[in-house]
């Protein structure tokens, strides 16, 4: 139409009276193709959606949905979950002296430690989450505000980092460029926790946790990279750069123990890295490995969770979470699924059933309706 | 138009003047005065708009001005300015790609006409200079030059023709190319001129070019010896047009009065009106909701956004920039607002617009390619002049047909004739001496047969006043008997009877060429009974009467035919010296002009046979003695050199010689309906379209057509409004027209059964139909009533008359009042859609003023043809052009169009609610690529073949059934209701795209290793039910799946899975986020993911399902849609014989 109406009308007249110049001009005068396509007759399939053949449908799609749905709600209820808030918010929480003391250039580490008790003991692989509200991770201004191609390990773009990473891409005093750059990077979840058991007999245990396999194969190994040269060290390759204005320390002493997890592979890097979709999330910790022997994974019991404090989230009324999940094939904790499918499942149950008498009623009207014709 | 307003002001200041004096062959005249060259443009043909240097900015300028793309340019450049949630990108490469089609097919088609430019302007020409023949080209002759044209070249320019080969100083030329009419015109040259024209010396006045075809004044002076110089009148007759094809003749020469941008073959070149359709009209309604929709979205984002930003402005994790907070507050409030308009322009996309246009493309082939259009007896089908009005077609509610050629087949055969009040029939098998046979005359007189002197008057007459062309056997060349027989202008006339065969040798065949098929056919009727027409030759007719001598007539004069006038006469001079004026016209014409003695005993005549369906002509003659000739010669002479007024004055010279005529007889001329007329407009009147019939014929021959085609019926009342009705009871005609128009308004409207507007009214409604006829003369009456009050009123009844009659007729109209009509009805309460029918000049203007102009490729010219919107070899195959085809387009454009709103609805409702969840910081939820691949590729395809292909119903029935054309009237796919079902629909679906995945993110750990999903992934799963949903709920709604169907549906979703799968497989280069890498992958491995994609396609359908199993099976098709007829036997000779080229760019003029 308007876009695009450029067989503009205008030209008609110029066109077709210069094309008489042409000479003949197109032989127009012959009989068309007698094609199917042209003809439009190719030959072609006609459902007529009838209440004969969608009612089948609505009870195939009610008998399915129902026993998967409860299947998922089973699967869901069984996966055992244990949440707890430790943001120090009221004033007898144990980590509320940490929050409120918390300033951005102390250099000793506010360290508090939570109770729980697990009620139920938690079978199998046990997974460990921080869990963070209020925190927009998804805005705009945020998500952007990185360089993928810096943490790829592109050497120029370690050196010069893209402009999206403002107002975080250079250190406002070296005027040295930040690795990795950007407000994702620089607002890494840097609180430390680590779990204790306290066995009955009073015993504490550290419960081991794996910090790796918590993020994305792919990102891990290709997505990202830590520039620079394989053999040189970290110090090496990152030389230039400057840490992230918040980070207590440069990029490449995040795991100094493993170079396989140091640098911009840092598994937590990386989890951090991949935008929350929601301003209420939570992200992977730690796994905390099944034992090879039967016994549970944590079993019941008191629990120590000792947070090291470096995280502010009382300035914007985040709340900071740590969750202990076991995991199933539908993955965490949700009941939403296995709901949705059972109503689901059910409506259509219901509609066929509905259906099933309309029709019924109305085919017989239809029926005697139809013999005069 | 701009450059015709230029080449007026180039022309100098002649634009003030009302003629041009033009010095043929450039010498000073009279001889003794000074030659100043006038200044005249030159002969170059400029059709381009285009030059390489001028092409980029023009085009862009003019592709810029339309809306759209204006709107679209705007997005881009607030997207490249402002920082914007999605790259330019996104909106600028759709852009990019229309704006580029647009101008590679514009430039295309320039570059052609800058091709035939170049053709036409290097074409050489010979030229006469001083004596001397000169090629030169054709771009640089001048006005004044005398140019030289042979047998088959094209006329350069404008000429007047000064001298032709043929001894009779006349020329033939077809004007194919200017109005499409194809037969052969006789064109004259200017009287008395010297043999050499090296020797001429005269100057031509002549008005300024115009471009009127057939309307050419001008005066020749010529000047000898110095005397007072010789005038000529010049005329149409004399004037060459360019474009024209010399013809017959060996060679010519004239002088050039118009050249290049003013001949009036370039004047000629404009534009039609452009007609828009009312599903355009529907999509701007639905655009401005849209555009609404979307302004209030941006601003409630941008509201909510600073809201919101009060208490959460700028977390410590996520400080803004040094220059974010050096901008001014109300800046950025304002470039939020664009911000979120970026963000959520996809839901006015620009893919709709080429879409839209290419289904109209694509789709108007259907109809040239449709092989029941084509007409054997012409070779040709139908003709596609603009694909704007495909959907039209099936929203029509008003036919608007002419008669002749239309309606009737415009194939004259002769029948019968009265002469002197006696009824002549020619028998075929008993042929008596003479070959005449009285049939019952109903008067019974002693004698059975009028005089023989008067019979042969009258076949004198018949054979004399005419303008039939004999075509020469000479001419009859292979190629040129194609042409003619393709045109079917003439008949070839298989020998003259048996008595006469010895005269005409077998071999030698005769044509007769005419400009209208009535005066063949009395020509042809007059050579039955023995008197034939053996041709013109110098001004001397030569007829073989009955005793096989050759009589020869001087022809004096020639009065010719004009549709005002409604007759034609001769003067011509026998061999005895007498000279007779002979007059044929119609009858109403006539009687007044002839002696009031005859009159009765004739009319009864011919009134019978206007009932009987034959168009009658009245014959009559008078003698002129020798001052009575001078006067009217001197009259005659004086008006035809005229330069001012001269049709007027012409006018009043014929109505001054053409009276007190002796009427001789009448004829009759049967003109047989077209081929199925009666069947097609009882579907057409079943489909509940109103049929009328405008003509300009009687009314008794018109009304007897109406009842052949069925349009009125035995029970039909007939309401009348005539001259003649008017006239009846003594009163004055205003009076009585008031009365009349009272009483059929208490009948027709206030005492019809109340009946719902539109769709049941039908024709089976129990009770009265009524049929209204009205003349063209109470036409005007009622339309221009003396006081503006009453004219209003009048104008309402008579609407409202006719909107409740099943058929009107309207007799006697001239063009313009046709198209009157049309405007009428046209703009009369709820706007109906109109359609014009005809095949004639006279039916161009009806044609052009309604919504579509369908043209009948008939024998009256091209020109309806040429200014239609289709043209359709025969009257039938309007059944199936607007029953099959108009039906199935406007189904398939509606749909398109509420399908490309909603599917745009249900992608940008999930953005939008999107930004509740990320602090209405214009994040996009969707990644860039998929936002602009969304309606490009991964759901434009199955809408456009659906927009293509879609057969609801099939063709067989819709045309079997005609009543199913009334569910789509009125726009009934396009109205609000529909409109809002297909919005709620859309909001729906983007609600449970959005929540669904919302609630599965409340745990976004949904993969079996503990990993979390992010924000993309989120936007991956919304967008991949959204494709889905979109494309399986066209797939519900398509009823007819050909292959292209499962191609195109499937193959869009297979390619959405492989492109995402690739674009998030490779690291890209040059990109700087890396967004969706392995999302789909990750998503696709998550088993809950699977579920929610599959939870929420089929939630999203299911109402869309219930909704089809309670709508009740529609009309008597519902059965029948799985039978189809096996597709006739294919003839692989035409399979065989055509490409599908030819096609070509016949769809654009």
């Amino acid at each position: 139409m308007m876009a695009s109406s450029y067989n503009a009308k205008e030209e008609d007249g110029h066109h077709s009276g210069s094309s008489t110049h042409g000479g003949t001009g197109a032989a127009k005068n012959k009989k068309p193709d007698n094609t199917a396509f042209k003809q439009q007759r190719l030959p072609a399939w006609q459902p007529i959606l009838t209440a004969g053949t969608v009612l089948p449908a609505f009870f195939v799609i009610g008998l399915l949905f129902i026993p998967i749905g409860i299947g998922l709600y089973v699967t869901s209820n069984n996966i055992k979950e244990y949440e707890i808030d430790y943001t120090g918010v009221e004033p007898n929480t144990p980590c509320y002296d940490c929050a409120n003391s918390f300033t951005w250039n102390s250099t000793t580490s506010c360290v508090c430690t939570v109770n729980f008790t697990l009620v139920q003991p938690f079978e199998s692989n046990v997974y460990m989450y921080y869990g963070l509200s209020n925190f927009y991770q998804n805005h705009r201004r945020y998500v952007k505000s990185r360089d993928d191609s810096q943490l790829n390990g592109v050497q120029s773009s370690l050196t010069n980092p893209s402009k999206e990473c403002e107002p975080y891409r250079t250190n406002p005093e070296t005027k040295l460029p930040i690795a990795p750059c950007g407000a994702i990077a620089n607002s890494l979840f840097n609180d430390t926790l680590e779990l204790y058991y306290n066995h009955p007999d009073g015993n504490m245990t550290k419960v081991n946790l794996v910090k790796k396999g918590i993020a994305w194969y792919t990102d891990k190994h290709v997505k990202f990279r830590n520039p620079g040269n394989e053999k040189d060290n970290f110090t090496e390759r990152f030389k230039g750069t400057a840490k992230p204005v918040n980070w207590m320390k440069p990029v490449y002493e995040l795991d100094p123990l493993d170079p396989e997890n140091n640098g911009f592979i840092n598994e937590d890097f990386i989890v951090w890295m991949r935008t929350a979709a929601l301003p209420t999330f939570r992200k992977l910790y730690r796994i905390i490995q099944k034992k090879p022997d039967s016994a549970p994974t944590l079993p019941s019991g008191r629990y120590f969770l000792n947070v090291t404090y470096n995280y502010p989230v009382r300035s914007f009324d985040g709340r900071k979470r740590m969750i202990l999940s076991t995991i199933s094939w539908m993955g965490g904790k949700n009941p939403f699924l296995g709901i949705a499918y059972i109503t689901v499942g059910s409506i259509c149950f219901f509609l066929g059933v509905v259906l099933l008498i309309i029709h019924h009623k109305y085919d017989t009207r239809s029926n005697s309706a139809d013999i005069p014709n | 138009m701009l450059r015709r307003r230029l080449n007026r002001l180039f022309g100098g200041d002649e634009g003030r003047v009302h003629s041009r004096t033009i010095y043929v062959g450039h010498k000073s005249c009279p001889p003794n005065e000074a030659y100043i060259p006038p200044k005249f443009c030159d002969n170059r043909i400029v059709s381009s708009k285009y030059t390489v240097w001028n092409f980029l900015p023009k085009n862009l300028f003019e592709q810029f001005r339309r809306i759209a793309n204006f709107y679209f340019l705007i997005i881009f450049l607030v997207q490249v300015i402002v920082d914007t949630p999605t790259s330019p990108v996104t909106s600028g490469l759709p852009l990019f790609f229309v704006i580029t089609v647009t101008a590679v097919k514009q430039g295309y088609e320039d570059w052609l006409r800058h091709k035939a430019d170049r053709e036409v302007n290097e074409y050489r020409v010979s030229v006469l200079e001083d004596g001397r023949r000169i090629r030169k080209m054709s771009a640089k002759i001048k006005v004044g030059d005398i140019v030289e044209v042979e047998e088959d070249e094209t006329f350069p320019c404008d000429l007047i023709l000064l001298q032709s080969s043929r001894d009779d100083g006349t020329c033939f030329v077809t004007t194919a190319s200017l109005d499409g009419e194809s037969n052969h015109k006789t064109h004259y040259t200017v009287a008395d001129l010297e043999s050499d024209l090296q020797y001429l010396s005269s100057t031509i006045e002549c008005e300024q070019p115009q471009p009127d075809l057939y309307k050419f004044v001008g005066r020749m002076h010529i000047y000898r010896n110095s005397q007072e110089p010789d005038v000529r009148s010049l005329g149409p007759e004399n004037l060459l047009l360019k474009g024209a094809n010399l013809k017959n003749t060996q060679k010519i020469c004239g002088v050039a009065v118009y050249t290049g941008m003013e001949t009036k073959m370039a004047l000629n070149y404009q534009g039609k009106s452009q007609k828009r359709s009312a599903v355009e009209k529907s999509i701007n309604a639905f655009l401005l909701v849209y555009l609404f929709i979307l302004v209030s979205k941006a601003l409630v984002c941008t509201t909510l956004k600073y809201v919101w930003q009060g208490k959460h402005d700028e977390p410590w994790y996520n400080e803004k920039t040094q220059k974010e907070k050096d901008t001014n507050q109300y800046l950025k409030m304002f470039t939020d607002f664009l911000s979120f308009m970026v963000l959520f322009n996809f839901i006015i996309p620009v893919s709709m617009y080429v879409t839209v246009e290419m289904q109209k493309f694509l789709g108007s082939f259907f109809i040239t390619w449709d092989k029941d259009f084509f007409d054997p007896e012409i070779q040709e089908g139908a003709l596609v002049n603009t694909s704007d009005l495909n959907e039209e077609l099936g929203q029509v509610e008003y036919i608007f047909t002419d008669k002749t050629g239309t309606l009737t087949q415009n194939n004259m055969e002769f029948i019968e004739c009265c002469i002197d009040g006696f009824q002549y029939k020619h028998g075929d098998g008993s042929s008596e001496l003479d070959g005449f046979c009285v049939t019952d005359g109903p008067v019974n007189k002693i004698q059975q047969k009028a005089g023989r002197e008067r019979e042969e008057l009258f076949l004198r007459a018949l054979c004399l006043c005419h303008t039939v062309q004999i075509k020469e056997s000479t001419m009859h060349r292979q190629d040129q008997i194609d042409q003619i027989d393709q045109i079917g202008q003439i008949d070839q006339v298989d020998g003259l009877g048996v008595d006469h065969e010895f005269l005409h040798p077998p071999q030698k065949e005769m044509g007769f060429i005419a400009s209208s098929p009535d005066e063949i056919a009395l020509v042809k009727g007059a050579m039955r009974y023995g008197f034939t027409f053996l041709g013109l030759e110098s001004k001397n007719m030569k007829i073989l009467n009955r005793n096989k001598d050759v009589e020869t007539y001087e022809l004096l004069h020639v009065l010719n035919f004009d549709p005002v006038r409604r007759r034609m006469s001769v003067m011509v001079r026998s061999k005895t010296g007498d000279i007779l004026l002979f007059c044929k016209g119609a009858d109403s014409s006539m009687f007044p002009q002839v002696r009031q003695e005859e009159v009765e005993r004739i009319r009864m005549h011919v009134e019978r046979n206007a009932t009987e369906g034959y168009r009658t002509l009245c014959v009559a003659y008078k003698h002129l003695n020798a001052q009575e000739y001078a006067r009217a010669d001197a009259d005659l002479r004086e008006a035809r050199l005229a330069l001012q007024d001269r049709e007027e004055k012409l006018m009043a010279v014929y109505n001054r010689v053409e009276t007190d005529m002796i009427l001789i007889g009448a004829t009759a001329v049967e003109d047989q309906l077209q081929d199925e007329a009666a069947q097609t407009m009882e579907a057409l009147q079943g489909a509940g379209m109103k049929v009328w019939v405008l003509t300009g014929d009687k009314m008794e021959t018109a009304k007897s057509t109406c009842y052949a085609c069925g349009l009125f019926k035995k029970n039909t009342e007939l309401l009348e409004l005539t001259l003649r009705t008017l006239e009846d009871g003594g009163r004055s005609r205003e009076e009585r027209l008031h009365d009349l128009l009272l009483e059929y308004h208490k009948k027709a409207v206030q005492d019809a059964p109340p009946v719902k507007l539109g769709i049941t009214r039908s024709w089976s409604v129990a009770g009265h139909d009524y049929g209204f006829i009205i003349d063209g003369a109470s036409l005007s009456m009622v339309l221009s009533s003396s006081s503006e009050p009453n004219s209003r009123r009048y104008k309402n009844l008579f609407l409202q008359i006719c909107q409740n009659c099943t058929a009107v007729l309207c007799c006697r109209m001239a063009p313009l009042q046709k198209a009157q009509i049309v405007k009428l009805v046209k703009n009369s309460k709820g706007n109906p859609i109109t359609l014009s029918v005809g095949d004639g000049a006279n039916d161009v203007s009806m044609i052009l003023e309604a919504h579509v102009g369908i043209g009948i490729k008939g024998k009256e010219g091209r020109q309806a043809v040429k200014n239609s919107d289709y043209a359709i070899p025969k009257l039938k195959h309007l059944k199936k052009l607007l029953l099959a085809h108009g039906h199935l387009y406007y189904v398939r454009i509606a749909h398109l169009v509420q399908y490309f709103f909603y599917k745009n609805l249900c992608f940008i409702l999930p953005q939008f609610l999107y930004q509740f969840f990320c602090g209405y910081s214009q994040q996009p939820l969707y990644d860039a690529a998929y936002l602009t691949m969304y309606n490009i590729c991964f759901t434009s395809m199955p809408i456009l073949a659906y927009s293509l292909l879609e057969q609801h119903i099939c063709i067989e029935v819709l045309l079997e059934h005609s009543t199913l054309y009334r569910n789509i009237a009125k726009n009934a796919m396009l109205r609000w209701k529909l409109f809002l079902y297909w919005t709620a629909l859309g909001i729906f679906h983007g609600l449970v795209f959005f929540f669904g995945v919302r609630f599965l993110f409340s745990n976004p750990a949904l993969q079996d290793n503990g990993q979390v999903f992010g924000n993309w992934s989120y936007g991956t799963i919304v967008f991949t039910v959204l494709v889905f949903t979109v494309t399986l709920k066209l797939a519900l709604d398509t009823r007819h799946w050909t292959w292209i169907n499962h191609f195109v549906i499937w193959g869009s979703l297979a390619f959405y899975v492989f492109f995402s799968f690739f674009w998030g497989g490779i690291i890209w280069p040059f990109l700087k986020h890396q967004r969706l890498y392995f999302v789909f992958a990750n998503m696709l491995s998550s088993v809950s993911a699977w579920l929610v994609i599959i939870l929420l396609i089929l939630l999203s359908l299911l109402p869309e399902i219930l909704l089809v199993v309670l709508r009740k099976p529609r009309g008597p098709h519902a059965r029948q849609m799985k039978h189809r007829l096996p597709s006739s036997g294919t003839s692989t000779i035409f399979m065989l014989s055509q490409t599908a080229s030819t096609h070509s760019f016949s769809w654009s003029d």
